[in-house]
């Protein structure tokens, strides 16, 4: 008898969708008190609430996101999340989705998508790598995305990213009226960031993704 | 008595909803119902914050053919109304300005200029010189 390899199950992208959408909510709404505490000790203290609102919306949408081409589910997410947040981090996490979305209906390789929707947070930000932002996250995971690190090492290795914005002095937001003060403390929005790029990497890599 | 919708209107953005009207509330004092104006102020759940929606209804409101120019206080409130603008479509974001000044003096002084059929570009400059650049 010849031994036929048994196919690997077509991804359901709906499926897909409504799990890393799930996933994000938990995870946000777990941590939505820490995020807050790290945006109290260098800005204005409502970061977690701010994510958890955009999440929520988010998973409000979830089932009319899954049947969408996922290049539409990703500007429309990003549309909901900047309609929702209501801080700098709207525009930011929108932004990403909204451009990802545009590179992804333009036929474009992941890791291009990718570059494309880092370089629109950073012009919406108007910021750059070192500065103690959510892009001291997306830069390197970036870069990781390029290198194709597989899903799990990539997912344990996000959290050191933003544990990198501690020494640094932000020189964006709030944070930055603080000056050299605002080093010592973790950036919110690289918190956000770490643990959300964290847990859709861990979902991606659960789903059969490479 | 009715809006002069032919002069420059002006939008106003604070993470606060009583800054903001407040500041609307001194702009009216200085210049009636001469100017097309609007605010806004408070995130979306109604707390301290901006939220772009609530910016896109202002801009609608306040809106004047001569064009926008809207005044922000922190951060957020410039990158939300920076959103805002993107959104509001190509045709209308080439019409407005969102200026590096003091939020209620410049939309005091910003109003006072309009109120004089003042064009955006003027009106712009002239609360812009309150902030040394």
């Amino acid at each position: 008898m010849i031994a036929v390899e048994e196919p690997r199950p077509a991804i359901d992208h709906a499926v897909l969708t409504n799990r890393l959408i799930a996933a994000c909510r938990d995870v946000i709404a777990t941590r939505e008190a820490d995020l807050c505490d790290l945006d109290r000790a260098i800005g204005d203290g409502d970061h977690g609430t701010n994510m958890r609102r955009g999440m929520d919306a988010l998973a409000a949408e979830s089932r009319q996101l899954a049947a969408m081409p996922l290049s539409e589910a990703m500007s429309r997410a990003g549309t909901i999340l900047v309609m929702s947040i209501g801080g700098a981090a709207g525009p930011l996490y929108g932004t990403f989705l909204m451009e990802l979305g545009a590179a992804l209906r333009n036929v474009e390789a992941w890791p291009e998508a990718l570059r494309r929707a880092v370089a629109a947070v950073a012009r919406r930000g108007k910021s750059a790598a070192g500065e103690k932002t959510l892009l001291d996250v997306l830069y390197p995971l970036r870069d990781e995305v390029v290198r194709h690190t597989p899903l799990p090492l990539l997912a344990q290795r996000v959290q050191g990213f933003a544990e990198m914005t501690i020494d640094m002095q932000a020189m964006r937001g709030r944070a930055s009226f603080l000056g050299e003060r605002s080093i010592g403390h973790m950036d919110p929005g690289a918190a956000s960031c770490a643990l959300l790029a964290a847990t859709i990497c861990r979902e991606l890599a659960e789903a059969g993704i490479e | 008595m009715t809006v002069n919708s032919a002069n420059v209107g002006i939008v106003i953005v604070s993470h606060s909803p009583l800054v903001a009207r407040g500041a609307a509330d001194m702009v009216r004092q200085m210049v009636g119902n001469s100017v097309p104006l609007a605010w806004c102020g408070g995130n979306p759940a109604g707390g301290l914050g901006t939220d772009t929606g609530a910016i896109l209804k202002a801009i609608d409101e306040a809106w004047s053919e001569a064009g926008v120019a809207i005044f922000v206080d922190l951060g957020g409130a410039e990158t939300n109304s920076e959103m805002a603008v993107e959104l509001s479509g190509e045709a209308r974001a080439s019409r407005i300005v969102i200026c590096n000044a003091p939020i209620v003096e410049g939309a005091v002084i910003a109003a006072a200029e309009a109120s004089g059929g003042a064009s955006l570009a003027k009106v712009v400059a002239t609360a812009q010189e309150l902030s040394p650049s």
